[in-house]
């Protein structure tokens, strides 16, 4: 690994402005993912700043009647939340759904959301990758990419984002409160917190350079049932191939695209009336298949038929 | 970088390169050399320690994270004079074969036992709402972050199992 500097943060706009003002600086939470990278060399910061003492590991109730969860809430400790279990249980799903206890026990709610592809090139530093190194070129286009993006995907990167936690959040419409280098806070919807590859695959969010995620914010439980279905390889402690969440009606996937894909076009079709069949293949009809990730428009469909009708019996309501 | 942690209830003065995973420190620093190295990427479980009682992949943590904080590794949990029931199960249920996941194994499954009695959900829980039994399925799905080589898994239910039971 190359050597950093390490400072544990204890002020917010401390932080905030240590990693602003360092273009080689980094926050540093659970670890699981950054850490990971760096052992590798595909992530190069010069400066950590712990953000794991900030005062950001509570889950409070908001005035609206929903849930107001701190970055460095760990996914074990938001998983197992009474009020989460009880009206967000599709977040309960994603969480354990995800990676093994031992991560979850580090995994923090900033962290998950932040987590970078699991794409085998990006970690393979021997092969081109234009969101390692822009402009080198994208291995998976052509080679091994049974696990890549079905939706919005470029012919510069057709990368999934990996979170489980992030497509129920998506589903649950949750919104992201950050700090912005100028010390402001403000919120976004965490359905638009990850930005589709287009050119620039190496620009993952629409968060600025320093911005710290604060918190996730959640609007009071909307009504009918909530299923989080996820398909892998191995049956547990294993990244997805895809999933579905589905709230009431409101639906998205994962592992499909460069960011947790909101499926509007099913969610359209089945407030117009459309079966679940046919509400699944209005959202399929836009999938494309790059060679060996085809099969996922077959699973996705089936997936989501099964999740809505889950959901319509009542489960997790 | 000074960094102090208790390590199986001693505290232990550091001076560390920050670039140290908690893993390394442990080993390579305070010669405790129970918990192995298996994959360093998170993937295998064998670094399992409790850290202030939950369990983590030490491999995946900076040393310098973890200043004032309580580490507990296999040494710690028990010795031969003293093995924990955990510690016991596994040779009763013959749970282990070359032995090199089998610190890892245990650490996790006294963490996961705590987790259980904390009422903590995992993907094989059913209800969300109701009290956590440690069925088979619940303590396979809890352990599935302990890769055993040797793959024995059926000895190592069984050995948690009977742990559980007692505690239960
Ligand atoms: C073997 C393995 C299996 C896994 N399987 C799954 C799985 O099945 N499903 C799944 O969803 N995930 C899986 N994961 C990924 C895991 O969930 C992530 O590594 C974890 O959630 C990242 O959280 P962290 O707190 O450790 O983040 P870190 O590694 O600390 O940070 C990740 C990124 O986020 C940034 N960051 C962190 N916090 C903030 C903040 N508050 N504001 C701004 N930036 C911030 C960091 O700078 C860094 O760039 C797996 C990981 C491993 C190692
Ligand atoms: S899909 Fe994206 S992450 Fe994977 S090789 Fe291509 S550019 Fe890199
Ligand atoms: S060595 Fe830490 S998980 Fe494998
Ligand atoms: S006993 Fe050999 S790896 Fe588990």
């Amino acid at each position: 690994m190359r050597p950093f500097t390490y400072e544990r943060a204890t002020d917010l706009a401390a932080a905030v402005k240590a990693v602003a003002e360092n273009p080689g600086a980094r926050f540093l939470a659970g670890g699981t993912n950054l850490l990971d990278l760096m052992k590798l060399d595909i992530e190069q910061p010069t400066h950590l700043v712990d953000v794991n003492r900030l005062p950001l590991s509570a889950i409070e109730d908001t005035v609206e009647g929903g849930l107001r969860i701190g970055a460095m809430v760990t996914n074990s400790h938001l998983a197992a939340d009474a009020r989460v279990r009880a009206r967000y249980s599709v977040l309960t799903q994603s969480i354990v759904s995800g990676g093994s206890g031992q991560l979850r026990n580090k995994a923090t709610t900033g962290g998950n959301l932040l987590q970078r592809t699991r794409c085998a090139y990006f970690y393979d530093t021997s092969k081109p990758c234009n969101k390692r190194h822009p402009g080198s070129g994208c291995s998976a286009l052509e080679g091994l990419n049974r696990n890549s993006a079905i939706f919005g995907a470029s012919e510069a990167c057709i990368a999934t984002h990996p979170s489980d936690m992030a497509v129920a959040l998506t589903a649950l419409d949750a919104q992201v409160e950050t700090v912005t280098p100028q010390g402001a806070t403000r919120t976004l919807a965490v359905a638009d917190l990850h930005r589709l590859p287009g050119d620039t695959p190496h620009i993952e969010t629409n968060l600025a350079p320093g911005e710290l995620i604060a918190a996730v914010i959640l609007p009071p439980a909307a009504a009918g049932g909530q299923v989080y279905q996820k398909a892998r390889d191995r049956a547990s402690y294993a990244g997805g191939l895809a999933s579905v969440a589905v709230v009431g009606t409101k639906v998205a996937f994962g592992a499909v695209a460069h960011k947790p894909w909101r499926a509007e076009k099913a969610e359209a079709a089945l407030a117009a009336g459309a079966s679940a069949v046919e509400a699944a293949h209005a959202e399929l009809a836009g999938a494309r298949d790059n060679g060996k990730n085809g099969f996922k428009i077959a699973l996705v469909a089936r997936m989501t038929v099964a999740a809505l009708d889950e959901a319509k019996q009542g489960r997790g309501a | 970088m000074k960094t102090t942690i208790t390590v199986n209830g001693q505290a232990r003065a550091l001076d560390l390169d920050p670039r140290t995973s908690l893993l390394d420190a442990l080993r390579e620093h305070l010669n405790l050399k129970g918990s192995k190295k298996g994959c360093d990427h998170g993937q295998c479980g064998a670094c399992t320690v409790l850290v202030n009682g939950e369990r983590i992949n030490a491999c995946l943590s900076l040393a310098v994270m973890h200043d004032g904080h309580e580490v507990t590794t296999i040494e710690g949990i028990g010795g031969e004079a003293n093995l924990h029931p955990m510690q016991q199960a596994f040779l009763e249920q013959d749970a282990f074969q070359c032995g090199y996941c089998t610190p890892g194994q245990i650490c996790s499954a006294v963490g996961m036992l705590k987790e259980a009695a904390d009422n903590w959900p995992s993907q094989a829980t059913e209800d969300l709402g109701a009290a956590i039994a440690l069925t088979d399925a619940e303590i396979r799905e809890r352990m599935s972050g302990n890769i055993c080589r040797c793959s024995a898994y059926p000895q190592i239910i069984a050995a948690i199992r009977d742990v559980a039971g007692e505690v239960a």
